[in-house]
């Protein structure tokens, strides 16, 4: 066997589980391409949570402000919660408290808010928007929106947006302060007839190591209000804080490990029954259960690897079709999740397995070979 | 490799063997009877009419289905009464098979096809000289690396023949390994048994419709209705 000699008995059974996958060369990428879709799946729910609540904690440092007050009750991210107006005043007296202002944040759903500002108040507070396009609100029913939304949208200064109701767009701005979309907030409150309420109170503080004095009293102060400093508030932006993105991701999950199961429970099944002849021959030379076995679970394997690897290639995909298409919903690349989300690949793949693979290994030798 | 007999205790002995095969509500009764002695070394062909148990014969001496009364001996080892795990070691030391038709693995190449029988017996793919010169005999050199779809009929026989016989079987069990090949083809493959029983003293039986294919064995043991009758 001049040329084939070499010690590679474990190459060779690498090399009969590639040939067979060879073999069959559209069922090897359908079924990979299965398991891709599941991995793809899952990293993009997590990419997507993370990036959409990264965003949302640098809009909320990109206020400028120190603290925010929130009403009793309201949990980490529904900020549409109401409190009196009051409270601004009642903030404003504290000492080394330089500026607050109230906002109020309208929900008018696609996971869309309008968000009221008093805009001086709250160019005092982060240093002004800096607009790309117009200016400042002229009337009650101007809008000022992000260059995001803008380019999402693509919408201009001058421009109508029927938000539920018709506004007029005013100005477009640099994305990174607060919210996608801005109203005067007297004229959101009248609009949707909350009348001297706001969501948060943004303060800024003459100096930050007054920070923990100011947030004590103030709690003593709002008793049952909710007083964060603007980094502890962001600390509590995660998909823990949220129960319903987390349970979300664990239906995902699961749903990811049934299809993979199915998937290769299929493409294995068939494979074992096409093969009948050459598991019979493989039981002939005396080949065990576990060997016929180990077969194909390392064909499971190396579908479940491919599958994990395009899976995290078309993680690139939907990231882009994100930016193209909902850009104001941010997607992250989590390099962390891959493991796991191969790891959840692999799970339902070999489980997928398992009964394919004894049903090989349990297969009578002489009726493979002596039937045609 | 096999713990064989002493020269004097013959390589097969066959005595009163039954073989039942349950069909739905019927007994098929495959084998009624049979006795049967091979020496080491002997080149034994096999005949009798489609139906007597030859077949059936030779999957129980290769420990693909168990017998159901009778004695059996294969180089010491009693079959009667083996486990699963035992008659599948007996197939991976003790007896090479070679089948009809369809004997190898459509994905590896002729070289890789004799290999996995050594993979599967965990010995390493290295083969001893004896080996070489099966391979000589086998007459296939540079023919190896062709998978089995790009060999004739008895190219692939042949190295189905290699890979039966790669881990030194105490007998190579052969079912009408010429039924598929037209006359050319079946001297080549029936010259290789010879070949390897002449020159290496390989116990060979070999089941054959083809009377002058029974000729290239040293003796012929006719079967009929589940007994061997002479
Ligand atoms: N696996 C099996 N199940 C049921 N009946 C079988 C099986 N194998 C063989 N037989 C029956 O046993 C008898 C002997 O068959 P076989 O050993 O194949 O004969 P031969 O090889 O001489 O033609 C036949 O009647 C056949 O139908
Ligand atoms: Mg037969």
């Amino acid at each position: 066997m001049a040329g084939t000699r070499g010690c590679y008995t474990k190459a060779l059974i690498h090399r009969l589980v590639l040939e067979n996958l060879k073999h069959r060369p559209v069922r090897t990428l359908l079924s990979a391409t299965a398991i891709g879709v599941q991995v793809t799946m899952i990293l993009t729910l997590v990419g997507v949570s993370q990036g959409v609540l990264g965003d949302i904690a640098a809009r909320s440092r990109g206020t400028g402000a120190d603290i925010l007050v929130r009403p009793p009750g309201s949990s980490v991210l529904a900020f549409s919660g109401d409190m009196p107006q009051g409270i601004v005043g009642l903030v404003r007296k504290e000492p080394h408290v330089v500026m607050a202002t109230g906002t109020k944040v309208q929900s008018i759903g696609n996971f869309d808010s309008i968000t009221g500002i008093n805009l001086e108040e709250f160019n005092a507070i982060s240093g002004g928007l800096r607009y790309l396009e117009g200016g400042p609100f002229q009337g009650p029913d101007d809008l000022l929106i992000d260059d995001v939304y803008a380019g999402a949208h693509q919408l201009h200064a001058g421009g109508k947006l029927d938000l539920g109701l018709t506004w007029r767009i005013a100005g477009v701005v640099e994305s990174g302060k607060l919210s996608h979309i801005f109203a005067r907030l007297d004229s959101l409150q009248d609009k949707y007839s909350a009348r001297d309420k706001v969501s948060v109170v943004y303060v800024k503080l003459d100096d930050p190591k007054n920070l923990a004095a100011v947030i004590d009293s103030l709690k003593v102060k709002l008793e049952d209000y909710k007083v964060f400093s603007v980094d502890e508030f962001i600390s509590l932006i995660s998909v823990d804080s949220i129960p319903i993105l987390k349970r979300f991701t664990n239906v995902v999950i699961g749903l990811a490990v049934i299809v993979g199961f199915l998937v290769v429970f299929l493409s294995m099944y068939t494979a074992v029954l096409e093969r009948t002849r050459e598991i019979g021959i493989l039981k002939a030379l005396g080949a065990s259960p576990g060997y016929i076995m180990a077969i194909l679970l390392r064909e499971t394997f190396v579908l479940a690897v491919a599958g994990a690897i395009a899976g995290v290639l078309m993680s690139f995909g939907t990231q882009w079709i994100m930016r193209v298409f909902v850009p104001t919903m941010p997607m992250l690349i989590v390099h962390a999740w891959w493991p796991w989300a191969a790891l959840i690949a692999l799970t339902g793949s070999l489980i997928g397995a398992i009964y394919p693979g004894l049903k090989a290994a349990r297969q009578d030798a002489i009726e493979a070979l002596v039937y045609d | 490799m096999t713990d064989e007999p002493p020269a004097d205790v013959p390589m097969i002995e066959i005595r009163n063997l039954h073989k039942t095969y349950r069909v739905g509500e019927i007994d098929v009764h495959a084998l009624r009877g049979a006795n049967l002695s091979v020496a080491r070394g002997e080149f034994l062909a096999v005949v009798g009419p489609s139906g007597s148990g030859k077949s059936t014969l030779f999957h129980i001496l290769g420990g693909l289905t168990p017998p159901t009364s009778g004695t059996v001996h294969i180089g010491g080892q009693d079959l009667l009464g083996m486990t699963d795990a035992q008659r599948t070691d007996l197939r991976k030391s003790t007896v090479g098979f070679v089948f009809q038709k369809y004997n190898l693995l459509p994905t590896l190449s002729a070289a890789d096809n004799i290999a996995i029988a050594r993979d599967i017996a965990k010995k390493p793919r290295e083969t001893d000289p004896a080996f070489d010169q099966i391979l000589e005999l086998l007459g296939l050199k540079g023919r190896l690396h062709h998978k089995p779809r790009a060999l004739s009929g008895g190219e692939q026989q042949r190295v189905a023949i290699a890979r039966a016989i790669v881990n030194h079987p105490a007998i190579l069990l052969a079912d009408e390994p010429t039924g598929n090949l037209d006359t050319e083809n079946s001297t080549a493959v029936l010259g290789l048994l010879r070949d390897l029983n002449t020159r290496l003293g390989q116990t060979i039986l070999m089941i054959t419709h083809n009377p002058e294919a029974a000729t290239y064995g040293n003796r012929i043991a006719k079967m009929r209705d589940g007994r061997v009758v002479e």
